[in-house]
């Protein structure tokens, strides 16, 4: 019997150079521990990532990993995961990676549905690039390249998933490594594209952009844990709530009341909840939608690939109309 | 009755309406010559739009069939016998046809309605240009309805079968049988349609006989080919048949993926079948997910091939990179077309050669390999993937629209002499780290690594070396480049070079003109290039390279060899006529 894998056992042997106070580690250790308690080999266990900070993540496991081009890795783990699909297949993005530059291949991997987990490291700054706005920057962010304030309106990753036929989509922060940790078992559980937003602090360019609802004191009161079968409840005694006209409300909890449950299979839920945010509300986190879908792989498998014998690559060979010359 | 001539060589072109069958009519045509023991090329011309409309000069389609009893190379230059179904394919296709060629005419098709949507404003056939031409108006159309009267079929769908009555007329002239298509439309349509169709052909056929309508007929005798099983083939069908043989090469399923692009779709298309065949394909959402697809299914220690032209490639040059310093073995193939841009989707060109071999940022080296014939991108998809594992590397192919679409007897090699690529796979797994070895854990990826272990590195005498490293090794392919074949003079005034499409135009002129002072190289492999190509060229005066480009060999080859070069460019999206290169070889004598 081997021994059990612990979160160690995932760390390679490569220093990690990200800015100390960095969120990335948080991400880096929930994954690692992710990885040991579900006892995953490392050998088949591949991380692609594509250009950023967060591209960096896959030499710091000691796992298989690919670290690709610009917004691409969706597009590599695609073919890695077609031909391989055995491998538990991880791609690492960044809200500049996923959603700028590689935005069309992000939305074209969750609409396939192959059984690949997305991580999209969410710290709404280019950080790599000293600190550029992003595509999930807040209209008005004042950057080195948006002086007067950036005039773009802000892409919103969860109503992204959602749109583009995603079949998991989960929020996750780094500050929470315990939810974290179980929202990545979650995503690896899943069978189908899992795609996983994590908020991400930015010490250095765009610190403290989550502190109003992920600091821990106030983190309770400010966040709603969704929790499938149970009510939207969160600060112990308070409740959210749609009213009859889609608004948001929040209401002190009463066990008398009849709440909705929340399913993570209503994709109309999963989309008004990916509308709320702090301070109008509680920030929605976990597993907002998960929903059964076929997987482009499935259907492609039903009839696996086999090399051609002989026969078969003569056959086909002189298929069609074929003549003799004596 | 009209005397049957021996002819050595027959060029016949069905040109028509997009709607009009000629693909389908020349496809037959070819076939049938073909199965009499006739050499043959074939060229179609498509129009780009998908449904022009009906009779205008843009939805012309034409295909082209050269027959002959020696063997030949090139579709041909001028065409002896033109079969044009309405005005607007009189007007595109009628400068090709020689002084003395027979015209074969719808005139059902010839009303003042079909005249000016082919922008005429008169009836062409009346010109006193004409006089040269031998020209015979045939209402097909009625001629047609009325040999499919009595058969239970719509109108429309009677008049659809005109193009076999002009097909049966032509098998007359051409002394050829009924067989080979009367087989092909048993199999093909279901009754009534095949009873029309049937119906037609033989009736063209006795109609021409009945009436004598030709003074003359022509017999072309069997070509001396090797012996054999053939089969037409286009160059395209070539590819996917090789990434087929490559699955069984390497006993490995093979991935391949490609964005719809014109000219290199069909390849997707073909290999789409074949999955119980060990091919994977995968239509991406754009050119670049294409070729990443393929990393990373190499990565995943699969052959992985991608097909695009012109546009994608450009589209594609930064995967390429990631390739090349991840160091994996993959294929992509450019169907070149022209360009820039958008340029003219269906026509074809040679002017990648220098995008191939050079344009990626960075030093940046990867094989080029580029096909001669339709046939051989068989062979080569083959060699092409050996070179990428050798030298664990993209390689790029290139074809071009003329292959893609033009089709050659393709003598059909034995299952048995194809190469067996899987000891050499073997032989690269310390190379090649495939997901799913027990401790052999690694990441890689376009960062510059270091040179020993492979980690990241920012060394300046580290990257001085890997760049070294990257270019030794694909230079270090020239050693498995096949020796050079010479034909003509192996010394004397001058050596043409060439490369690409170009071989079958380049091959004939230099057949016609039979002077003792001319040798003739193909270049498969242009980069590397083979070793013997810098001794050879010693042994002439000059060198003579004509492209379908502004010079894009002669530019590359400048650089590396120190002979007068004398060059000739066409830019125009058509092949090289033999004809014009043989007044530029006589003049350079």
């Amino acid at each position: 019997m081997s021994k059990r894998l612990t979160a160690k056992d995932y760390a390679s042997d490569q220093e990690v150079r990200w800015c100390p106070g960095c969120g990335d580690y948080a991400i880096l250790n929930a994954m690692r521990s992710a990885l040991a308690e579900m006892a995953l080999p490392q050998k088949d266990v591949v991380f692609v990532s594509g250009i950023g900070c967060a591209g960096r993540f896959p030499y710091y496991m000691n796992t298989y990993g690919f670290h690709t081009i610009h917004g691409r890795a969706p597009a590599v783990a695609t073919g890695l995961k077609l031909m391989r699909p055995e491998l538990s297949v991880w791609v690492i993005t960044g809200d500049g990676d996923g959603l700028s530059i590689g935005g069309n291949h992000l939305i074209h991997l969750l609409r396939r549905n192959l059984d690949i987990n997305v991580l999209l490291f969410n710290n709404r700054i280019y950080g790599l690039t000293k600190g550029q706005y992003s595509p999930t920057s807040e209209r008005g962010k004042i950057t080195v390249s948006s002086p007067e304030g950036s005039s773009d309106a802000p892409l919103d990753p969860i109503a992204l998933a959602l749109s583009a036929g995603a079949s998991f989509v989960a929020r996750a922060m780094d500050v929470d490594t315990k939810n974290l940790k179980d929202i990545l078992c979650a995503a690896e559980q899943h069978h189908g594209t899992s795609f996983v937003e994590i908020y991400q602090n930015c010490n250095i360019f765009n610190d403290k952009t989550f502190a109003a609802f992920a600091d821990k004191p106030v983190r309770n009161e400010r966040t709603l844990n969704l929790q499938k079968g149970k009510a939207w409840s969160f600060n112990e005694n308070q409740v959210l709530s749609m009213d009859q006209h889609f608004k948001a409300q929040v209401e002190e909890y009463n066990e008398k009341n009849e709440y909705y449950l929340h399913d993570p299979t209503s994709l109309i839920h999963a989309q008004w909840l990916s509308q709320q945010h702090y301070p109008h509300t509680p920030e929605p986190m976990g597993v907002l939608y998960q929903v059964d879908k076929p997987c482009f792989g499935d259907f492609q498998h039903r009839k696996k690939p086999h090399v051609a014998t002989q026969e078969q690559l003569s056959d086909l060979m002189q298929g069609g109309k074929t003549w003799k010359v004596e | 009755m009209p005397k049957i001539q021996n002819a050595q060589q027959v060029i016949i072109r069905f040109a028509g309406d997009s709607g009009d069958g000629m693909q389908v009519t020349g496809i037959q045509f070819s076939n049938t010559a073909a199965s009499l023991g006739n050499d043959v090329r074939t060229q179609p011309d498509y129009p780009a739009e998908i449904r022009a409309p009906i009779g205008t000069l843009a939805g012309v389609s034409g295909f082209q069939v050269n027959m002959s009893s020696e063997r030949i190379h090139t579709p041909g230059d001028k065409i002896q016998v033109l079969v044009a179904m309405n005005p607007a394919a009189l007007k595109t296709n009628m400068q090709d046809l020689e002084a003395g060629g027979i015209l074969l005419i719808n005139s059902n098709a010839f009303q003042e309605k079909d005249l000016n949507k082919a922008q005429y404003t008169h009836n062409p056939l009346q010109d006193p240009g004409m006089g040269p031409y031998r020209i015979f108006q045939l209402p097909l159309t009625d001629l047609t309805l009325n040999a499919v009267k009595n058969i239970d079929i719509s109108h429309s769908a009677s008049k659809k079968s005109k193009n076999m009555f002009a097909l049966g007329i032509v098998y007359w002239l051409c002394d050829m049988p009924l067989t080979e298509t009367l087989d092909w439309i048993s199999g093909k349509f279901s009754d009534t349609t095949a009873q029309a169709n049937t119906a037609a052909l033989k009736a063209g056929y006795h109609y021409a006989e009945t009436v004598e309508l030709f003074d003359a007929r022509y017999h072309v005798p069997k070509a001396k080919l090797s012996k054999g099983i053939y089969r037409h083939v286009t160059g395209n069908e070539a590819l996917a048949l090789g990434v087929v043989a490559l699955a069984q090469a390497v006993g490995r399923e093979v991935f391949m993926s490609g964005y719809p692009i014109t000219p290199a779709s069909s390849v997707l298309h073909e290999l789409s079948h074949y999955r119980d065949l060990g091919i994977q394909t995968f239509q991406a959402e754009d050119e670049i997910a294409a070729l990443c697809a393929c990393i990373g299914a190499a990565y995943g220690g699969h052959p992985a091939i991608s097909c695009t032209s012109g546009p994608g490639l450009d589209l594609k040059t930064e995967a390429l990179g990631l390739a090349v310093m991840a160091e994996l073995p993959l294929i992509l193939i450019d169907i070149q077309r022209s360009g820039p841009s958008t340029g003219m989707p269906t026509k074809s060109e040679q002017t990648d050669l220098l995008t191939a071999i050079y344009g990626r940022h960075g030093e940046s080296p990867m094989p080029v390999l580029a096909v001669a014939k339709p046939g051989e991108c068989f062979s080569l998809l083959l060699q092409a993937y050996e070179f990428a594992v050798k030298a664990m590397t993209p390689v790029i192919i290139l074809s071009d629209g003329n292959l893609a679409m033009g089709a050659e007897p393709w003598l059909i090699p034995s299952v048995d002499s194809l190469p067996n690529l899987k000891k050499l796979i073997e032989d690269q797994s310390s190379l090649w780290n495939i997901p799913g070895r027990e401790n052999k854990a690694f990441t890689l990826g376009g960062i510059e690594k270091d040179l020993t272990t492979g980690h990241i590195s920012y060394d300046p005498d580290n990257h001085h070396a890997m760049t070294q490293k990257r270019q030794a090794k694909i230079t270090a392919l020239s050693e498995s480049i096949p020796p050079l074949e010479i034909l003509g003079a192996t010394q004397g005034k001058l050596l043409v070079i060439g490369w690409g499409s170009t071989y079958g135009s380049i091959l004939s002129a230099i057949e016609t003109i039979q002077s003792p002072d001319i040798g003739y190289i193909h270049l498969r492999h242009l980069n590397p290039l083979p070793n013997d190509l810098f001794d050879l060229v010693e042994h002439y005066d000059a060198l003579f390279i004509p492209e379908l480009n502004s010079g894009q060999l002669s530019t590359y080859l400048k650089g590396k060899i120190n002979r007068p070069i004398y060059e000739y460019h066409k830019v125009s999206g058509k092949p090289f006529l033999i004809d014009e290169l043989r007044q530029q070889l006589e003049s350079l004598l």
